[in-house]
């Protein structure tokens, strides 16, 4: 049989519009994305709060990621705004883009080092980039970044001579290098063993709360995310279909919501992607 | 009369492609130019790979060279004397590699060894989000990444095809002079006396000054424009290398068309 698509079963949750408020730094505005005729995001309501450590949670291809290309403002939204600090990221010219940018710190899925750099290379990149500072300044700089991820005694390590924790926890000194004031995480637990998964999730906390920083973080780590954030979205198909606290979250009635925390086997988020009949299929030549 | 339709649907649909392609690879081009301070600001940066892609072209450079003046040689030797004019050996060598040889070879394996390593590199830092990264850490990967590349090859491929003209006279001059016995004195001054800077040897820098522009835009275009993915960086790899090969071959046409007229 043929399973009609997540979103037929699952009711969008029904925000009500959110009033600009000065204790948000990211909003997100009636947002719709989508390549070509496919939408990805569909009227996407979100806020986070100053100060707050906030997950956007969903299966893979739900358009967790494309959020945060749009709060980045890699890609710009077909219809709807996206603020960050009051400015309308998607209305930016390249030279303001890139100023705001200067606040903002992203740790990519896999690391993305500069792979021709050493990690202390790594981590001085932005400062050598973006201040005149001496060397003699960047060297205590970058010894302190490393440090705050335990990694001082790497720096003279290429990042191929780096484990997947080790590269990632380098990968965050270099994004709070110039000490941003809104973190963006895109799938950090991914492909990590427990000890640093573990060791990431408190470093995103401590970091978030010893910058005065924000943080977003993209995952389907449910059980990692739930312990460290203040605040959780559940997005489906393009569109946030829940929102709370972890507890709220953990206790929530919602199905789509119950089975992907609880990770049920069976729930509205069927094993098979839409298909033919079975028979139309194997028998296909025959007929 | 399907198939036919059909046929040409596909063909409007690739030439298409291949202007919006190029339109792509013109913007891009401009881009490059826009932001090229840094490459200049920073010259460091452009140093950098200058030594990637020319010093560490050296060797296929000067051994290229050095086989292919020593073939001329041979051959030149065996085409001369059978006019009585033997003598006329090292301008024959010289101005074979100054006009074309060296520009055009020097160009082709520029494609082969640094152009493809260019493509293959910024495709890789593409594929594993390193550009991304950068944008989102408000440095402009093309001022960053692609312009320091570009002007190096630009720099390097001058210099390149002047060391293998060089070593490819060398190479006349061991087979003809050491090993044949052509008169010495006659090899080097009837080469001084024939070989014209302005219209010989200036033209032949133009001429590897233009493939350099055309093979490292080429280069910088394909990796930047690769798909993210080992068969998208493996596929505009070869391209690089066709694509450049074929213009660099169209070029020297063109420009020989424009310069030596009949002299």
């Amino acid at each position: 049989m043929c399973c009609p698509p997540i979103c037929a079963r699952i009711r969008p949750f029904n925000f009500a519009p959110h009033p600009v408020s000065i204790g948000n730094l990211v909003e997100v505005d009636n947002v719709t994305f989508g390549y070509d005729q496919r939408a990805v995001l569909r009227q996407i309501n979100l806020n986070v709060p100053k100060g707050k450590v906030v997950a956007i949670m969903g299966l893979s291809g739900c358009g967790k990621t494309t959020l945060l290309r749009l709060i980045g403002g890699s890609v710009r939204p077909q219809q709807g705004e996206v603020r960050v600090a009051g400015k309308v990221v998607n209305k930016l010219p390249a030279d303001e883009l890139y100023l705001l940018r200067r606040k903002m710190g992203m740790l990519f899925q896999f690391g993305a080092l500069f792979t021709d750099m050493s990690v202390f290379d790594n981590v001085a990149f932005q400062m050598r980039e973006h201040t005149n500072l001496p060397e003699s300044v960047i060297n205590d700089l970058v010894m302190m970044k490393l440090d705050a991820v335990g990694l001082r005694g790497a720096a003279h390590f290429m990042p191929s001579e780096l484990s997947g924790g080790m590269a990632r926890r380098v990968a965050l000194a270099r994004s709070i290098a110039l000490d941003p004031k809104l973190m963006l995480y895109d799938e950090p637990f991914a492909g990590l063993d427990p000890i640093s998964l573990g060791v990431i999730g408190q470093l995103i906390r401590r970091l978030n709360d010893s910058l005065g920083a924000t943080s977003i973080i993209v995952t389907h780590d449910v059980a990692e995310a739930l312990q460290i954030v203040d605040f959780v979205y559940f997005m489906s198909e393009g569109v946030v279909i829940a929102r709370g606290t972890p507890d709220e979250i953990r206790a929530s009635e919602e199905t789509f919501v119950h089975q992907f925390v609880y990770g049920e086997a069976d729930g509205p988020v069927a094993f098979d992607y839409p298909a033919r009949d079975l028979r139309e299929d194997m028998f296909a030549e025959a007929q | 009369m399907h198939r036919v339709a059909g046929l040409l649907r596909r063909l409007g649909a690739h030439v298409t492609g291949m202007i919006w392609r190029l339109g792509f690879a013109t913007r891009f081009f401009m881009l490059i130019l826009k932001h090229s301070g840094t490459s200049f600001r920073r010259f460091h940066l452009t140093v950098r790979e200058m030594y990637f892609s020319g010093v560490q072209s050296l060797i296929i450079i000067v051994v290229s060279g050095l086989f292919v003046g020593m073939v001329l040689g041979l051959q030149g030797y065996d085409t001369l004397v059978r006019y009585g004019s033997s003598e006329a050996l090292g301008v024959l060598v010289a101005l074979s590699l100054v006009r074309e040889l060296g520009p055009v070879v020097a160009g082709l394996l520029f494609a082969s060894r640094a152009g493809s390593a260019i493509t293959a590199e910024i495709g890789l830092m593409k594929a594993t989000e390193q550009l991304d990264a950068m944008e989102m850490m408000a440095v402009d990967p093309i001022a960053r990444v692609v312009a320091p590349r570009f002007w190096a090859g630009v720099i390097s491929m001058p210099l390149l095809a002047a060391l293998f003209s060089a070593m490819g006279v060398f190479g006349g001059y061991l087979v003809g002079v050491r090993m044949i016995g052509v008169d010495e004195g006659s090899f080097w001054s009837q080469m001084e006396a024939a070989v014209d800077f302005e219209e010989d040897v200036l033209n032949g820098v133009i001429k590897s000054f233009v493939f350099g522009v055309a093979i490292t835009w080429i280069a910088v275009f394909e990796g930047y424009d690769a798909p993210p993915t080992a068969e998208g960086v493996s596929g505009a790899t070869t391209r690089t290398v066709v694509t450049a090969s074929l213009w660099v071959l169209a070029l020297d046409f063109i420009l020989t068309a424009l310069m030596f007229r009949g002299n």
